[in-house]
């Protein structure tokens, strides 16, 4: 009858409306950048397309967090865990490659399989034993930066010349020279971004593909949705959470690597707020805390945003001399608003209904 | 050996089984450690007054735990009433100190040396460090309460923006207050270290308020039965936004002393890692990080077990930046034991001896 | 209709600790029939339900299925879904935010060669059993942006879709208005003429005699009976289901309670609130007690409840004392002089950990505030007072609620509300779970509140008990109040009002 047909659309998408906000927040935000301070007589070089492909460059890490961190949150859940987990992957790396000339060739594959095991653990005691993830994300956070300084407290800067410094200082140019400028000495500036910043990328399409294409993605999206229900209609939930914390620490341990690649050094206070920062991308692009909704373009666009602000500080020197915690209380201050929409969404429905 | 075992059953059924059990480990782990070093066995109770002071490994337990037990306060009533954690609080302490030093010194400078460089008196700046944490907890509480989010989340927030706020409002740098009148607070009262007798009072005056109005018995109903507890009349929203607003307080409070400790505000430093300290100490002793009943004394025993066991681990050798590692375990381990898994398989071990007692005695 | 027997359970019984949920109970299911499954409150429905579908490891009795008989066993609702018993809960078990295809196909979704989910093979599919079933969706849209009655029958779509031969709706209709009611009814119908075995669990009495053909009553885990619907009237079905238990039928009513003051307490007009209870008028006089009758699910709880407050009334007005107010949350109904007991007492009742001295004292104390608080003295002696007054058994005043026994804990929560001396107390079940002696001491302590000059409320789904206490029965039925009844107050009359069919 034709109330079915009126049924269609109960309500607007509020979903696909965040997402619209997160695009257009940093299309704004970057705009905002461009007239600062890359129009005209003010250019300081954010008009350069280099300036946006750094912020590519300096969050590849912070976007395989993040869609890791994106799964885990389709479920339901939290990882606080994951910047202490790259602050050891990185000790982990420099020390032995510095301090113990082992070979990345081993070491890359064995910061991988720690975070599999991490991961596992965690999994284990969120999804079977049904103990809260914050408390456990955290215990693993505070787990791992501890275990950082057991490896090592002094800093660890990689300098032995293996093929792990090689890679990480490739640079992959812009096709037909795209962008380029020529600097005040006359030199043909090709904007350039390196190997992580490809890897980021690739992980973001096969975790999308993931998510849509296979069943353990959509039981994340069912799990998060209503457990109970996903429970009865056959999915094994608790498989399904344990692999989503398997998969967040293994992407985690590949950011650490990324991460690694762009620091070249271990110590106890990197990757500090480094979950939060992740979290925020998260929520940002149009993760529900609540789990069930989500995508990896949304989060790779939160870490955009990010990104963008910290560009946008560091062309403000007033701001830049309040150090790094200017960007942090930006995040915080977006991640509150986007928290409180979400919350506010939630309750028009709830009214709707 | 069974009476034993039933006795066991029986006292460990008892609230304070797990924090006393605990502190009774260290005991024994100080008293090993103790012989082995060839001390005095009992050499970490002993403690002496020098220079008018009192010194000893037990009083510095007493003192380093304090900040500890004051947040542990208010994170008790807060696990109770919402079944979650403020996360915040470390930061909040950070924040409430970096006000304070800010307001007396007046911003940007970053010494005061004379009493006659104040902005304002000293009470004002703590209290005014102590106000804006409660209205921490004011915003924690309005999130976690009307707007239904997750108190982990909700405190996700300040735990981000607390210390970045506080280095905006010192101007990024730190700000030293080499005041006699300013480092009374972490210094000494008399012989007494001052951090152990602020805990003391405040210990004391929750105490007080738990026994003279009901807000004990509201929070532990809110937290046990929601539903109940408002067809009874009690209006859950106020009780927990009142919980969140205490424990800002409470933040506040040991974020003056630690401030004070250290005569500076150091908002990278005050307060970091304290938030697991405080939620270690609520699950220590012997509450349960999913709500409902809750015991004050045992976190307090939980508090200052906690920072005993860190001392010792001190003492031991291992390094200050370390230590988390062994918190963790240690609260991995109690929240396994308590977990839904685990208490539904000793449940259901339970119901099947009692079941299959039942079946043979009907038959 | 004689069609094969597709499902025969047989001597099912089931017992939890202490209490006997089942005993030896029969159910026959044949294919192509709508088969209603009846009873009240504790009858053992859900239970049976649950002994068929894995969830209740039963310790006697044997399942069938098939029209080869072949005995089964479920561990689970999965192993249940795979011998083709498919349930569909009252609250929809599908998950809201993924769209209707994925719901419909999730854990089971076509794949294409490579192994990934085949999206558009699962488009089509799902649009095909739509189109079958009639149900007009999109099937691209998210669960949540269909009304519960669609939500509803996409959950049907999914167990239809498994290939089950026994389908359970437990409770579909309570959340449903009149037209998606329908809409529904059409869908099973047209699943019955197709071969499937419907197990419709529900209270409407209506919709039973619309669309059912068999009926199976329960009552106190036993099997009253198995019936036709058309060899079941009314009356007899609800005399089946409602029976008569063991009572002193001595009255404790005197001449004197017979009388009613004309001063009107509580005056409720038009009050409602949706889905729960349809738009009412009661009043009440002071020193009354008024019985609220009818069948579990049709209403009593929900209209007590709005005027209380507990479920916000949405429309209407209440005039309490001859003063109009309006209630906004229990505590305000308290402070007027109200109380309710309600009828789950393990969610709304008890708080477990608690005491029983704090449990006894919690809304005395909300009425103090939580600044005043009430001196332990005064504490113990009315904790101890009603210990007495209601014999409840308990090894201390500081024993944790949640030891005592069922019915002690009702007593626990009875004492909470006479702590508060209210003139208007709502008792909803009060007596469910308590031994019989007890239940009597409670009927005369209603009494007694009467001819203290308190009005009561008093709901029970035993009419006897009711009518030794009650001065007026207002009778509900299917979500609504349908009728009143002063005089004649007889099991019989009683029972034909709730029957219906001739409104009275």
């Amino acid at each position: 009858m034709e109330k079915n047909n009126m049924n269609k659309k109960k309500n607007i998408n509020s979903h696909s409306i965040l997402l619209l906000i997160t695009v257009g927040l940093f299309i704004l935000l970057y705009a905002a950048g461009y007239f600062m301070y890359g129009f005209g007589a003010n250019a300081k070089g954010f008009e350069k397309l280099q300036n946006f492909l750094d912020i590519f460059r300096t969050n590849a890490a912070l976007i395989c967090i993040a869609c890791g961190m994106t799964c885990v949150m389709l479920t339901g859940g939290i990882d606080i865990s994951v910047g202490s987990l790259v602050a050891m992957d990185c000790m982990i790396l420099s020390v032995g490659m510095e301090n113990s000339g082992i070979s990345p060739t081993l070491l890359v594959p064995f910061v991988l399989l720690i975070g599999i095991v991490f991961g596992a653990v965690q999994g284990y005691l969120i999804g079977y034993l049904g103990i809260q993830p914050f408390i456990v994300t955290m215990a693993g956070m505070f787990f791992a930066r501890g275990m950082t300084a057991m490896i090592c407290t002094d800093q660890v800067n990689i300098t032995v010349d293996n093929w792990f410094k090689q890679v990480a200082g490739i640079k992959v140019y812009m096709p037909f020279e795209l962008g380029a400028v020529v600097n005040k000495r006359g030199v043909k500036m090709v904007p350039y971004v390196n190997i992580p910043v490809i890897i980021a990328l690739v992980v973001v399409v096969l975790v999308f593909l993931m998510l849509r294409y296979t069943r353990t993605g959509r039981s994340m999206y069912a799990v998060g949705g209503n457990q109970q229900s996903a429970a009865l209609m056959g999915l094994n939930t608790k498989r399904t959470k344990m692999i989503t914390y398997i998969l967040s620490s293994f992407l985690c341990s590949i950011g650490g690597v990324l991460y690694c690649m762009n620091t070249m050094c271990g110590t106890t206070t990197q990757a500090l707020g480094l979950e939060m920062k992740a979290i925020s991308s998260a929520v940002i692009g149009g993760t529900l805390l609540t789990g069930g909704v989500g995508n990896v373009f949304g989060s790779f666009v939160g870490v955009l945003i990010n990104g963008t602000i910290n560009s946008l500080v560091s062309f403000n020197g007033e701001l830049t001399r309040l150090g790094g915690t200017v960007p942090n209380v930006v995040s915080a201050f977006l991640l509150f608003v986007f928290i409180m929409l979400q919350a506010v969404f939630a309750k028009l429905r709830e009214r709707k209904q | 050996m069974k009476s034993v075992i039933d006795w066991l059953k029986k006292v460990s059924k008892k609230p304070l089984f797990l924090p006393l059990v605990s502190v009774f480990l260290v005991l024994v782990i100080n008293l090993v450690y103790d012989a082995i070093q060839g001390n005095y066995v009992f050499e970490f109770l002993k403690f002496e007054l020098k220079e008018g002071a009192l010194y000893g490994r037990i009083i510095d337990i007493l003192n380093r735990g304090s900040e500890a037990a004051i947040l542990a306060i208010g994170m008790t009533l807060v696990v109770s009433s919402s079944a979650g954690t403020d996360i915040s609080v470390g930061s909040v302490m950070s924040l409430a100190g970096s006000l304070c030093c800010m307001l007396l010194a007046g911003f940007g400078v970053t010494h005061v040396r004379e009493l006659g460089e104040l902005q304002m008196p000293i009470f004002v700046g703590v209290i005014a460090g102590i106000a804006v944490a409660g209205l921490c907890g004011l915003f924690n509480g309005f999130l976690v309460a009307k707007m239904k989010i997750q108190p982990m989340v909700a405190t996700l927030i300040f735990f981000t923006a607390g210390r970045a706020i506080g280095l905006l409002l010192t101007n990024n740098k730190m700000v030293y207050i080499h005041l006699e009148q300013f480092k009374v607070f972490g210094g000494k009262l008399w012989i007494f270290p001052t951090p152990t007798v602020i805990a003391a009072a405040c210990i004391l005056v929750m105490a007080i308020i738990l026994k003279t109005t009901s807000l004990g018995m509201y929070v532990q109903s809110v937290g046990i039965n929601p539903k109940a507890s408002r067809i009874a009349g009690i209006n859950s929203v106020a009780i927990i936004l009142l919980c969140y607003v205490i424990c800002g307080l409470f933040s506040g409070v040991a974020g003056i002393v630690a401030t004070s400790r250290i005569y500076s505000a150091d908002s990278n430093n005050i307060g970091l890692n304290l938030e697991l300290d405080a939620i270690l100490a609520v699950a220590l002793g012997g509450n349960s990080l999913g709500g409902g009943r809750f015991n004050l004394a045992g976190s307090i025993i939980g508090a200052y077990t906690i920072q005993a066991i860190t001392t010792t681990m001190y003492a031991l050798g291992v390094a200050k930046a370390q230590a988390p590692v062994y918190k963790a375990i240690i609260v991995i381990l109690i929240v396994v034991v308590q977990s839904p898994a685990v208490k539904a398989y000793f449940a259901h071990r339970k119901a099947q001896k009692e079941g299959g007692l039942a079946v043979a005695g009907r038959s | 209709m004689s069609n094969e027997v597709i499902l025969s359970m047989r001597g099912i019984c089931m017992t939890f600790p202490g209490v006997k949920a089942l005993s030896n109970v029969d159910f026959t299911l044949r294919s192509g029939e709508i088969h209603a499954l009846m009873g009240e409150n504790g009858a053992g429905k859900s239970t049976l339900i649950k002994c068929l579908t894995g969830v209740n490891d039963f310790e006697k009795g044997e399942i069938f299925m098939g029209p080869e008989m072949r005995p089964i066993r479920n561990h689970s609702t999965l192993e249940a879904q795979k011998n083709g018993i498919a349930t569909v809960y009252q609250e929809v078990n599908l998950c809201p935010n993924l769209s209707v295809a994925e719901n419909l196909f999730i854990g089971r979704e076509p794949l294409t060669k490579f192994g990934t989910i085949n999206h558009k093979a699962m488009l089509n599919r799902a649009r095909e059993l739509m189109k079958k079933l009639d149900i007009q969706v999109d099937v691209t849209q998210a669960l949540e942006n269909y009304s519960i009655a669609l939500q509803q029958m996409i959950a049907i779509a999914r167990a239809v879709d498994m290939e089950s031969k026994v389908l359970i709706l437990d409770e579909p209709t309570s959340s449903l208005d009149d037209n998606e009611v329908e809409k529904l009814f059409k869908m099973m119908r047209a699943l019955r003429d197709e071969g499937i075995g419907i197990i419709f669990v529900t209270h409407f009495l209506e919709q039973v005699y619309a669309v059912c053909d068999r009926i199976t009553v329960l009552r106190n885990g036993q099997l009253v009976g198995e019936y036709e619907i058309s060899d079941l009237p009314r009356l007899k079905l609800v005399a089946a289901m409602m029976g008569k238990d063991f009572d002193d039928l001595q009255s404790i009513k005197s001449k004197e309670d017979e009388a009613v003051s004309e001063e009107v307490l509580i005056d409720a007009k038009g009050l409602s609130h949706v889905r729960k209870i349809k738009p009412f008028d009661l009043d009440i006089h002071k020193g009354e007690v008024i019985g609220l009758t009818g069948l579990l699910g049709s209403g009593r709880s929900e209209l007590a409840r709005c005027i209380y407050g507990a479920d916000k009334a949405q429309t209407g007005t209440l005039k309490v004392k001859g003063k109009e107010t309006k209630i906004n949350a229990p505590i305000d109904a308290m402070r007027l002089g109200m109380g309710l007991l309600p009828d789950d007492r393990k969610a709304e009742g008890i708080v477990e950990d608690l005491s029983v001295r704090e449990n006894i004292m919690l809304a005395m104390q909300s009425l103090a505030g939580v600044v005043k608080r009430i001196p332990m003295e005064k504490q113990m002696e009315i904790t101890k007072k009603f210990i007495d007054l209601l014999d409840i058994k308990t090894p201390s005043t500081e024993t944790l609620v949640k030891q005592l026994s069922g019915g002690n804990q009702q007593k626990v929560i009875i004492a909470r509300w006479l702590a508060t001396n209210p003139d208007f107390l709502i008792l909803d079940e009060p007596t469910r779970g308590i031994d019989v002696g007890t239940k009597t001491e409670i009927q005369k302590l209603v009494v007694d509140l009467a001819r203290q000059g308190k009005s009561v409320i008093f709901i029970s789904s035993e009419i006897e008990e009711m009518l030794r206490t009650c001065n007026r029965l207002a009778v509900l039925r299917d979500g609504e109040k349908v009728g009143e009844l002063t005089e004649d107050l007889s099991q019989e009359s009683v029972m034909k009002v709730i029957a219906g069919g001739e409104r009275s």
